[in-house]
């Protein structure tokens, strides 16, 4: 049976490979940097399993690995990875043209097909997949199998692979561990009650009568919040137990659906304007090769702001209609 | 005081604001926050470290993107950039606007039906919508400048963030949906998903609107740009 897991292995592994070439041309920062990723990725499941068993050491273990990252972050510079020649490419690229885009399109096709038919795979009176985070597994086994596409059309020796992706993932450098740092930062600021004083201090900060007030408070609530956090899921309770149930749904009747919906794409207005949402504002800075970390931001945050003042009024239109 | 110890972990939100604010890397500053943060909360060392590893590790499905490099750096050795460049290059009616557009409602539909794992910044955006978006900007018939480039780029990475965001909550059976209704289930209000998703839609379209618009307008910027370095450039000659 395919699971999460093992592409949480072939990630590691990737890591690890990264991380040996690293090694083999004296990168040490970068040897290190993506040697202790490996390790962390590779070990998840032992240190989480300990961690249910109350036996808190591998997590601990783990916490240290992540400040090591934080303390090595710093020295993962950009650098010079020597690229193939551009006349080379663009020689390929005139000979192989389309066949060019097959493997690519493959991993949006296979993990597509594993999202819809997954579930009804059996071999052996097995299920191929496994049912938790299938589309997951579909994009590794995706991935996978564009590679080895890849390098049949282009004819690269399979070591290719292992260079070509280290070429990339040393372009991204400290911004491909981001999203993870601060998912984990989410974590701890629920563990510590930081949501609740924020909910806390904002019904401090308005006249709770008012409905307009309350929608307000709620929709930049929600924004303010997903910016703080990069991430709306963890937004959402907080202010919904802090403000949108007491005062919006109980104190003044809105309708709890239309809230939910509006409340839930107000916040993602804020993920538009947040460094703190990483994968999406600060990775393809990186992926992209632009010059200053709020590049993407800068090109969105006018949708954001338009969008939310459209979501505000909607929300105030109808909440209260329903 | 005890009003005061309630609100102490905000500490670790405003380490985090002062330390983008400063510009300085954002993993150390992250890390810093959540040990600032848990200290507050009168958090031991130890608990503090244990807290740190659980979450990091339960969130490592964030790091799959991570295995479409291989393939896509091997296509991009083989000049994958620059056919996808070349091939939107040939394509006399595709201007920039409307690559971004088609791009923009593509993503909004596949988001819809639950598909968001499909196209991403680094399965599409880096290898194909990027550098198409450069081709088509091209067809101007001026060179994009590298500030203009980086516009194009950046506007690119926006699109595929807009057409994922405002369209998932439509989906009844994904994460956001789940979720809402979860929450409402265990404060005793029963919802239906579908009723849920219903009222996403809205949004959904506003998005669309909103963001071609600025993609009409960012487009006809370009466009008049290049114009006007065109003429400078035949007047020099």
């Amino acid at each position: 049976m395919l699971t999460i897991e093992q592409a949480y292995w072939l990630i590691a592994l990737f890591l690890a490979g990264a991380a040996i070439l690293n090694l083999r041309e004296r990168r040490w920062w970068h040897a290190a940097f993506w040697g202790v990723l490996a390790v962390l990725i590779a070990g998840g499941k032992f240190v989480l399993a300990a961690s249910a068993a109350h036996h808190p050491l591998p997590a601990q273990l783990a916490g240290i690995g992540v400040i090591a990252l934080a303390v090595l972050s710093p020295r993962m510079t950009r650098g010079t990875l020597s690229e193939r020649d551009t006349a080379e490419r663009e020689a390929d690229a005139l000979r192989l043209r389309h066949k060019l885009f097959g493997p690519a399109l493959l991993i949006p096709l296979v993990t597509l097909l594993v999202a819809l038919f997954g579930a009804y795979i059996v071999v052996d009176g097995v299920h191929l997949f496994d049912k938790t985070r299938m589309t997951l597994t579909g994009l590794a086994l995706a991935c996978v199998i564009a590679l080895i596409a890849a390098l049949w059309v282009t004819r690269a020796r399979p070591m290719a692979g292992l260079s070509e992706g280290r070429r990339l993932l040393d372009t991204l450098g400290w911004a491909a561990l981001l999203p993870l740092t601060l998912a984990a930062l989410g974590g701890v600021f629920a563990a510590t009650g930081v949501g609740t004083a924020i909910a806390d201090l904002v019904r401090l900060l308005i006249p709770v009568d008012n409905a307009l007030a309350c929608v307000g408070a709620f929709g930049l609530g929600m924004v303010l919040f997903t910016v703080i956090m990069g991430n709306a899921f963890a937004a959402f309770p907080v202010l919904m137990a802090g403000i949108g149930i007491p005062l919006l749904i109980h104190r003044h009747g809105a309708d709890p659906a239309i809230l939910g919906a509006l409340g839930m794409v107000t916040g993602y207005c804020g993920t538009l304007f947040t460094p703190m949402a990483a994968n999406f504002n600060i990775v393809p800075v990186a992926l992209l090769e632009l010059p200053n970390q709020s590049d993407v931001i800068r090109a969105q945050w006018k949708t954001g702001a338009l969008l939310l003042a459209v979501n505000l009024i909607l929300m105030y239109l109808l909440i209260f209609r329903f | 005081m005890t009003a005061l110890l309630h609100y102490l972990p905000l500490l670790g939100v405003l380490v985090v604001v002062a330390g983008f604010a400063l510009r300085f890397n954002p993993v150390p500053v992250v890390v810093v926050a959540g040990i600032v943060s848990g200290l507050a909360a009168g958090k031991s060392v130890g608990d503090i470290l244990a807290l740190l590893g659980t979450s990091f590790v339960s969130e490592r499905a964030l790091l799959l993107y991570l295995l479409t490099l291989p393939a896509i750096g091997v296509l991009e050795r083989a000049g994958l950039r620059e056919h996808a460049r070349n091939w939107i290059a040939s394509l006399r009616s595709l201007t920039f606007p409307r690559l971004l557009i088609a791009y923009l409602g593509l993503r909004q539909i596949l988001s819809m039906l639950g598909l968001t794992g499909v196209a991403g910044q680094a399965q599409t955006v880096r290898p194909l919508l990027a550098p198409m978006a450069e081709a088509a900007a091209e067809k101007r018939g001026a060179p994009l400048s590298m500030e203009e480039r980086n516009d194009v780029r950046a506007f690119s990475a926006a699109t595929d963030n807009v057409g994922l965001f405002f369209s998932e909550d439509v989906f009844i059976a994904l994460g956001a949906v789940l979720l809402i209704q979860g929450f409402y289930a265990q404060h005793g209000i029963e919802l239906q998903p579908l009723q849920i998703a219903l009222w996403a839609l809205p949004t959904a379209i506003a998005a669309f609107v909103i963001h071609a618009i600025r993609t009409v307008l960012f487009g006809r910027r370009i466009l008049h740009s290049g114009m006007q370095a065109a003429r400078e450039g035949q007047a020099a000659d």
